[in-house]
């Protein structure tokens, strides 16, 4: 694959205009698929979720799933959305072996919700008004596999295989309007506002939101345009975009890609990319063209759906706190400044952080454990690892150190315990004897022994030099492979000096 | 005068991912001239205003419960098959980029 | 009894019932009518006698064990081959189904097991339901019993003509624009299309959504409202079946009585233009029905000149959008177009060599329909004109209680006939086509004969929507009308077919 030339970002955003556009599908976490009572899970045998419908066996129908509708009005209001008062699915025709009808059962032009806005906030602080054009139900189609060829891509494949255990998959589809004035943050809103998708979803607990499962999926639009131009670019629409991460890289790839070609006097295809997360770039799909005539009409085999007021005001009931009110009552809770709460979000640890300290940490302990080694070793082992501990077993890590049990130090150790499963720390700290010692005797005993090589120090603190306790201080903790109580140890040592 | 061509039909034909002959095309181009012209005066009939019925007995709101019900099992699912493996329908190459 | 096959389904239930005959008896002779004339009639595509004879073994059994299963238990069906049976072979009159065995049973078809009512065989159709004459399906057409070289009708002449021929004292069918109603007239036996979302269409192959029903073929009113009662029913599989049910249509048509009823003559399909016979035959049914105390009354419906305009966009188009499924990887036929084919010409080669010319010709004219930039005009046009359909019957309805009209504008024309011409072939269903556009019920019942050719002729009556029961009423009543000065049934006319 051709590396494509980049022109350097500071630049492109000098020259041009950028403006972007999202499509997210979130896979809802119905017990059922869309259209059928097969079971909507992951990880079954293949073509073992599927039925007549989901197979689409001449003769069957489809039967629309209450609870999607219902998980569907709710992502519309969460997006301050109107609710359609009558809506009808549409199919979508086009031939493709994943598709088992060579039809989706969409939403066309009565969408169940529509013209909606999020605020996102992105890492700078700046708040962008993210306007929504409409959220709509439609299904997801089966998994391909294809063998033989080198990559395991389509290209030099011998052959294919199709599961269809998650063709029928409920899936809501939210299309934002074009977002203008992003500018240089273009590729961290793409993110943030991914991101406040997810919390919502989960929030709402429609959608186990895990993107790494396909539970959430962005296709990202890009555009370029000169500043001042009243005409919108050409767009290209990035797919495979897989992570938080991906997206953001994404965007910005495809800012400076397309920057090059108009700075050189080249037009943008309109086209769909494929972005590869290894190689950092995206690569040309097929173009967008007249072939893409999808042939909507209304579903003729399912009846409109309309949602009555009563519904969508019960609905609207059982809306959970808004991400960006929960956030500020979290901020406000935890007494964080607004950096190191900003830092949280943008690091995915807030729910984490609300778990520990809902399991009894001290927010700021909750925090550093978090933010610091649990970070360092997540970032340290594979790309979306996620670290083996709970934050019930966090807060009884900080509590540990809160009561005196253990140190610092001693937490590193016992951390690194509990990651390797050896279970909560608690049982490490008593299965490994890691206990901060606070036995007088034992530390006095430790103490001597260190003064015996350091003679020098008793009369350097009657003196007043407190710095030479370090030594001994330090001697001590050595001896003891960091399990004393360096302030008791300190403390002693003085009494004794002055003794 | 319909505008129903040779180039026409192939692009439908393609679409609806049928191989047509040349004879076919030369065949239906007439055919699908004469019924188009024919079904082409409808539109006088109607106006901007008219309503249009996409399901000719008024009903809304027709819902399944989210409960479980059975599915067919691997063999039967797989049974009408031309070609599996592993469990799963096996078809040729695809040419397209998805 | 070799007279079993003579009798009609509510005679041979009572007959069952009373323990004077068996299923197993009733159902081998048809069996046996079948291997006499079949042969000549081609009504059927797939049987299995067997076990239709298990099945019949079965019926008895329940029946000796006091379990009452239905009012028809015992009376053997035959099925059009476009209704899903776990087995036999389904093939909806097509190459690209040649041999598919379904997983899954039509829910008309459960109900009909339920019933305890023995399949005797699938019935042959038109290709995928598209047609009127069943010399589109792909295994050669049927006959028509009272002239081999003429037609059945379509799309379901398989299941006319099994009951015309005495194969099938009941068969199955389903109707999109008159193929239960057009071969019933054809045949000189009685068809109705249910009012839409009566009968469950999961299971049925589907041809044009919003417009198919399935719906009961028999010799005589009683039996086919009998039938009904039995398939109707709401069934949470079809979203688009009714939630409730319509009443008895059995005691409908035992009512006999049109006295104070109003039939509307529609205007556009009085008999202008028809055949001389056909038009004949239908003013003598309106003599006999004024006679009666019925009123007559004229009733216009101007926007019927575009129903088959609007009939002939709509269909196209949902049946190219139906028939996509048939692409060679989940079922039905493969053909492969040589090495190292990919899957989009594998699927290209398939339809090509799987789908007849009528049904290519429609798919590419419903894919013309539905493309961008011809919606408004094709079939966003045709929906609206569904609009003035409705309107206009709504309107008829307000001033009769039911609407007639001559079922088709011929007799049973000969094969070959029509075959070239389109256009032709889709006036036969001029009559019947309003009805399914707005998804009201229809009958035909028999109408007497044709004098110039001594051909069957039907009379539709039609209902508003889900007022089937009024159908069966007067249908019954004019049935008994007829019986009354012929002497005999309608069905009694027919040649007898040469046995083998």
């Amino acid at each position: 694959m051709a590396k494509a030339e980049l022109m350097n970002y500071e630049q492109a955003l000098e020259q041009f205009e950028v403006v972007i556009g999202l499509e997210v599908h979130v896979e809802l976490n119905t017990n059922t698929k869309m259209f059928c009572g097969c079971k909507n899970e992951f990880g079954n045998e293949p073509n073992t979720n599927v039925c007549p419908i989901c197979i689409a066996l001449p003769g069957a129908l489809p039967a629309v799933n209450k609870t999607a509708v219902e998980s569907s009005i709710k992502i519309g209001l969460s997006l301050g959305c109107e609710i359609a008062p009558n809506g009808r699915f549409a199919r979508k025709n086009y031939f493709y072996p994943d598709l088992a009808k060579n039809f989706q059962t969409s939403q066309y032009d009565e969408p169940i919700a529509f013209e909606g806005s999020l605020d996102v906030e992105v890492p700078s602080g700046k708040v962008h008004t993210v306007l929504i054009e409409r959220a709509h139900m439609e299904e997801d189609a089966g998994k391909l596999t294809h063998i033989g060829g080198s990559t395991g891509r389509i290209q030099g494949a011998e052959y294919s295989l199709v599961d269809y255990n998650r063709a029928g998959v409920p899936l809501v589809e939210i299309v934002t309007k074009p977002v203008y004035g992003a500018g240089a943050e273009a590729p961290e809103l793409a993110a943030a506002y991914v991101r406040s998708i997810r919390e919502i979803v989960k929030g709402l607990g429609v959608s186990d939101a895990r993107m790494e499962r396909g539970n959430v999926r962005c296709d990202a639009n890009v555009s370029l345009r000169k500043h001042g131009a009243e005409k919108l670019g050409t767009r290209t629409e990035t797919k495979n975009v897989n992570s938080l991460r991906s997206i953001e890289r994404a965007v910005r790839y495809e800012i400076q890609r397309q920057a090059h070609i108009l700075a050189n006097g080249g037009t943008i295809i309109q086209e769909t990319r494929h972005w590869h997360e290894d190689k950092g770039a995206t690569s040309a799909g097929r173009p967008k063209s007249d072939a893409d005539d999808y042939r909507y009409f209304p579903e003729p085999d399912l009846v409109p759906v309309q949602p009555s007021l009563e519904l969508i005001e019960a609905l609207r009931a059982t809306l959970p706190e808004k991400p960006a009110d929960r956030r500020k009552r979290l901020a406000s809770e935890w007494g964080f400044s607004e950096l190191e709460f900003r830092d949280v979000v943008n690091a995915d640890l807030l729910d984490q952080l609300e778990e520990t300290v809902a399991a009894g940490a001290k927010p700021q302990a909750a925090r550093k454990w978090w933010m610091g080694e649990l970070a360092r070793i997540a970032n340290e082992s594979e790309e979306g690892a996620v670290p083996n501990i709970t934050p019930a077993q966090v807060a009884e890590l900080a509590k540990l150190i809160e009561d005196g049990k253990i140190n610092d130090r001693l937490a590193r150790e016992v951390l690194a315990y509990v990651l390797a499963g050896e279970g909560s720390p608690a049982e490490v700290v008593a299965a490994r004897g890691l206990e901060v010692v606070s036995d007088d005797g034992a530390l006095i005993a430790a103490i001597e022994a260190a003064l015996a090589s350091q003679p020098d120090v008793i009369p350097a603190i009657r003196e007043g030099r407190m710095q030479a306790a370090g030594q001994v201080i330090g001697a001590v903790m050595k001896a003891m492979a960091g399990s004393a109580d360096a302030a008791r140890v300190r403390e002693l040592l003085i009494e004794m000096a002055n003794k | 005068m319909s505008e129903i061509t040779p180039e026409l039909v192939r692009h439908l034909a393609g679409l609806a991912r049928i191989l047509v002959s040349d004879e076919e095309v030369e065949q239906f181009t007439k055919q699908l001239s004469v019924i188009a012209d024919s079904v082409a005066h409808v539109s006088k009939a109607i106006d901007a205003d008219t309503p249009s019925t996409s399901h000719p007995i008024a009903m809304a709101n027709v819902f399944r419960e989210d409960v479980v019900e059975p599915s067919l099992s691997q063999a039967e699912a797989l049974s009408g098959a031309p070609d599996s493996a592993e469990g799963r329908f096996k078809v040729n190459a695809i040419l397209d980029e998805e | 009894m070799t007279d079993l096959i003579r009798k009609t389904a509510s005679e041979l239930a009572a007959l069952i019932s009373s323990g004077e005959v068996s299923s197993v008896e009733v159902t081998r002779a048809h069996l046996d009518r079948s291997e006499a004339v079949d042969g000549a009639v081609h009504s059927y595509l797939y049987q299995n006698p067997e076990s239709s004879l298990i099945a019949a073994a079965e019926a008895d059994r329940a029946r000796a064990a006091g379990e009452v299963s239905s009012p028809l238990a015992g009376v053997p069906i035959a099925v059009k081959d476009n209704l899903t049976t776990t087995d036999a072979p389904t093939t909806s009159g097509s190459k690209i189904l040649e041999g598919w065995q379904p997983p899954y049973d039509a829910t008309v078809v459960k109900k009909l097991r339920a019933a305890g009512m023995p399949i005797l065989g699938k019935t042959n159709l038109d290709e995928f339901a598209m047609g009127s004459s069943t010399e589109f399906s792909a295994y050669g057409p049927s006959k028509n019993p009272w002239d081999l070289t003429r037609i059945p009708g379509g799309s379901g002449g398989g299941s006319s003509s099994v009951v015309a021929s005495f194969q099938a004292p009941l068969a199955i069918g389903s109707d999109t624009g008159g193929s239960i109603r057009f071969p019933g007239a054809v045949t000189g036996t009685v068809g109705t299309k249910p009012t839409y979302g009566a009968v469950s269409r999961y299971g049925l192959v589907a041809l044009a959504s919003s417009l198919d029903q399935i719906g009961p073929v028999a010799r005589n009113v009683l039996d086919a409202a009998m039938l009904q009662d039995v398939i109707a029913g709401h069934d949470p599989h079809d979203s688009t079946s009714l939630p409730e049910s319509l009443g008895s249509m059995t005691a409908a048509a035992k009512k006999l009585d049109v006295k104070g009823m109003r039939f509307g003559v529609i205007n556009q399909l009085a008999g202008e233009g028809f055949q001389p016979g056909v038009a004949a035959r239908f003013k003598e049914s309106l003599n006999l029905l004024s006679a009666a105390g019925a009123e007559i009354v004229e009733v216009d419906c101007p926007s019927f000149e575009y129903a088959i305009a609007a009939y002939y966009l709509i269909l196209p188009a949902e049946a190219s959008s139906n028939l996509a499924k048939f692409d060679s990887v989940r079922f039905g036929m493969r053909v492969e177009p040589g090495e190292n084919a990919t899957i989009e010409r594998v699927m290209a080669a398939t339809r090509e060599a799987g789908f007849g010319p009528e049904v290519k010709r429609r798919i590419i004219l419903g894919t013309y329909a539905l493309s961008s930039g011809s919606y408004d005009k094709f079939y966003g046009a045709a929906l609206k004109v569904r609009t003035l359909i409705q309107r206009d019957f709504d309107a008829a309805f307000a001033k009769a209680d039911i609407l007639v009209s001559p079922t088709a504008p011929t007799t049973a024309f000969k094969f070959g006939e029509k075959i070239d011409d389109p256009i032709a072939m889709y006036l036969n269903d001029i009559a019947t086509i309003p009805a399914n556009l707005a998804g009201i019920p229809g009958i035909s019942v028999p109408n007497g004969l044709a004098e110039e050719d001594s051909l069957p002729v039907g009379i539709q009556l039609l209902a508003p929507a889900r007022e089937d029961a009024r159908l069966y009423q007067a249908g019954a009543w004019l049935e008994r009308a007829h019986e009354e000065i012929w002497g005999k049934r309608m069905i009694d006319f027919a040649p007898e077919l040469e046995v083998k």
